[in-house]
């Protein structure tokens, strides 16, 4: 079932994944150069050369990591589950800020619509979220 | 059959942490399987809605000079009902449901890589949905420019009133969901894979959503600034889109498509990957050509984005030939992709199960409308047809080929997964039947309609247009393809009322998904197979010769 065959493989880290980033940057600056130089329109061109940064930027630090960090299990075709023993990561099971600021955020966008009044208590809201959503990770305590 | 043991143990451990319910165990949560059931019942009641909108205008449509709807509340219904169903149900269905559910899952991950994150796309979506909703409450209705808002339409002259202003800080709202969603995806993809977890061996579905979440890193931001400007336009006094104050009508055309053409992938991939999922399972094979359909989807990805102003071929500003041509090339990696999944069921032991079904009229239907595409891809046609029923029935047929064929297949494939319970088969097949015979009921007239001149987007035609027949046919369909729903909705009471249990793998799945308890225990996995193809579960369970040999691995990851 394996791909490519052999023996064991390990891939770089990031290989692939920062190949699909700066695959993204390749890919839009040979189109906006051929759109570019044969339609001479601006807001195109423009947005392609934006989509080029986004893809060369990710792509270029996801390269540059995977050479200066040691070849992760996920990455190799034979890993087994005692090389990744330990912390996985921190994952919080509740938080009640993402709702809070939310919220606040949906209060801000009715104030666009309804009066700037909704501006305060929308903001209100959405600062105490994000005070607590900030607060909370660097206590690292989770509700 | 380590597994099994596995399992049950899995089951028996979620039964001692008890059963976590109430509203603030939902406000709270920010488990990954707790949001994503949050996301795929949330759209489908926006679906549902969006269903009695379309609904009520065929029912307007039934006869010439009707008048069950007047001309301004047809005119919401046809924008609410489209952005209801592409920006609050089909997007967030797939991207926001399955991806939130599955690929951690899929990938062995405990959680999304930002839960909480997750958690605040849910309420920002909600909120949004919500928010465009209540357009219907607010003195002057709802928006009613269609769901492309085109300028000078959705100023502050021709559409005033709060309905549009709810409209666009609505989308605001929910594009910010999305990306937010999208940045999580591929953080979780990038980086909590299980070891042995290699990106050629992630599964289809999550390759795929991990595309969408790229596209929508491109696509997504431009609305949200598009929409920023029609704002300041409405009520800043900026001229950006207004030919009055120098301002350019066609720019929020390029602005909008460059956005939308992506969207409409973005609403397509998710599904391929559903599709890609169900067919080796009920085939019993695996899947055919992995890296092909890979790099397929990543070519769809990358031209979808170069073809945006094939919307806009009839405005007469845009190169024509560069759009046609990039437009035809997508065929090709849709094409490599039909291949894959005809090799896929070739000579496979298909069982018609439910899931089987709609994913097999997932492929007849969306294949018919990709043709129409190509027809409509080639200027000199879509000049004839612009603006015509013949574009209705085209994106109906791609986006109800994705959105509902599909998405239907992968309701009824993971909802053993979801909640424990099987769906009831005659029921599925009748779901499948009715709306596979009112989806062609409905649209097919709407093709020659469309040929005979009838425009989109006019609630009234006269008896001497010729338009009447076709019509009555197309508003049939549409009342089976209610009904259609309505067996669906059925279908879950049933299953809700008189349970089924599922167990943990009922499909016979090779992936991920499948070797944790139905529904997954907090943190997904007690333990792992070991994984050394795209299939582990399948490997563990039909006895790869190389696994057998290595033994069980089962080492604690949660």
């Amino acid at each position: 079932m394996g791909h490519g065959g052999g023996g064991p493989k390990t891939y770089r880290g990031y290989a692939i994944e920062a190949r699909i980033f700066l695959g993204v940057a390749l890919f839009f600056a040979l189109v906006d150069g051929v759109y570019f130089f044969t339609s001479k329109e601006n807001s195109g061109s423009t947005m392609l050369v934006m989509t080029v940064f986004l893809g060369f930027l990710p792509g270029s630090y996801l390269w540059w990591w995977g050479r200066h960090m040691k070849p992760r299990p996920e990455d190799s075709d034979s890993a087994t589950f005692e090389e990744s023993a330990g912390t996985v990561g921190a994952f919080p099971s509740s938080s009640i800020w993402p709702f809070v600021f939310g919220m606040g955020m949906a209060g801000v966008a009715l104030a666009f619509v309804f009066g700037a009044w909704l501006a305060i208590f929308g903001g209100a809201l959405g600062l105490g979220g994000l005070v607590g959503y900030t607060v909370e990770s660097r206590r690292g305590g989770y509700v | 059959m380590t597994l099994l043991a596995e399992r049950h143990e899995a089951e028996l451990h979620e039964h001692e942490a008890g059963h976590r319910s109430g509203l603030l165990y939902w406000l709270t949560s920010t488990d990954h399987k707790v949001i994503g059931k949050n996301y795929t019942y949330t759209s489908l009641v926006f679906f549902f809605l969006a269903g009695i909108m379309a609904m009520l205008m065929r029912t307007q449509l039934l006869s010439p000079e009707n008048h069950f709807v007047n001309q301004q509340t047809y005119n919401e219904l046809f924008t609410m009902h489209g952005s209801l169903m592409l920006y609050l149900f089909a997007g967030p269905f797939a991207f926001g449901g399955f991806a939130n559910f599955i690929v951690p899952l899929q990938i062995g991950a405990p959680d999304m890589a930002f839960p909480r994150l997750n958690a605040l796309s849910y309420w920002l979506y909600l909120s949004g949905g919500i928010i465009m909703m209540s357009g219907f409450l607010v003195a002057g209705g709802a928006a009613d420019f269609g769901w492309v808002a085109y300028a000078p339409l959705s100023d502050a002259v021709n559409s005033p009133g709060a309905g549009a202003d709810l409209w666009i800080v609505a989308l605001f709202l929910t594009g910010f969901s999305a990306i937010f969603t999208g940045i999580n995806i591929t953080a979780t993809v990038f980086g909590l894979r299980a070891p042995g977890m290699t990106m050629f061996r992630v599964p289809i579905f999550t390759w795929n959503m991990l595309v969408t979440a790229i596209l929508i890193l491109i696509a997504f931001p431009v609305l949200t600034s598009a929409l920023v400007m029609l704002y300041f336009d409405r009520h800043f006094h900026t001229h950006i889109f207004e030919v009055s104050g120098g301002g350019v009508p066609v720019l929020w055309q390029h602005l909008f498509w460059f956005f939308g053409h992506p969207e409409v992938y973005i609403l397509a991939l998710p599904y391929f990957g559903i599709v890609t999922e169900i067919l080796p399972v009920f085939s019993r094979k695996p899947v055919f050509g992995y890296k092909g359909l890979v790099f397929a989807t990543l070519a769809i990805a990358g031209l979808s984005t170069g073809v945006w102003a094939h919307h806009m071929f009839t405005t007469g500003v845009v190169l024509l030939p560069f759009f046609s041509g990039m437009t035809m090339l997508i065929a090709i990696p849709t094409g490599i992709k039909y291949f894959a999944w005809i090799g896929t069921m070739w000579r496979g032991a298909i069982r018609f199960e439910t899931p089987m079904l709609f994913a097999v009229g997932f492929l007849v239907v969306f294949l018919a409308g990709g043709l129409s595409g190509v027809i409509l891809a080639s200027p000199p046609l879509d000049f004839y047809v612009n603006n015509t029923y013949f574009v209705v029935a085209h994106f109906h047929q791609v986006l109800f080929g994705t959105a509902v064929f599909a998405g239907f297949a992968g309701v009824y494939y993971w909802y053993p997964k979801y909640t424990g319970r099987m769906t009831r088969r005659w029921l599925g097949a009748m779901n499948f039947w009715t709306m596979f015979f009112g989806f062609w009921l409905t649209f097919i007239p709407q093709y020659l309609v469309g040929l005979h001149g009838m425009p989109r987007r006019i609630s009234i035609y006269q008896v001497s247009d010729g338009f009447t027949t076709l019509n009555r046919f197309s508003s049939g369909g549409a009342y089976l393809l209610g009904l259609s729903g309505l067996l669906f909705l059925i279908n879950m009471y049933v299953s809700w009322r008189r349970p089924v249990p599922a167990g943990g793998n009922p499909w016979d799945g090779g992936t991920l998904e499948w070797a944790c308890a139905s529904p997954p225990p907090h943190h997904n996995f007690e333990k792992l197979p070991p994984i050394r193809s795209e299939r582990p579960v399948w490997d563990a369970n039909h006895g790869e010769p190389e696994l057998a040999r290595q033994g069980p691995s089962g080492v604690t990851v949660a």
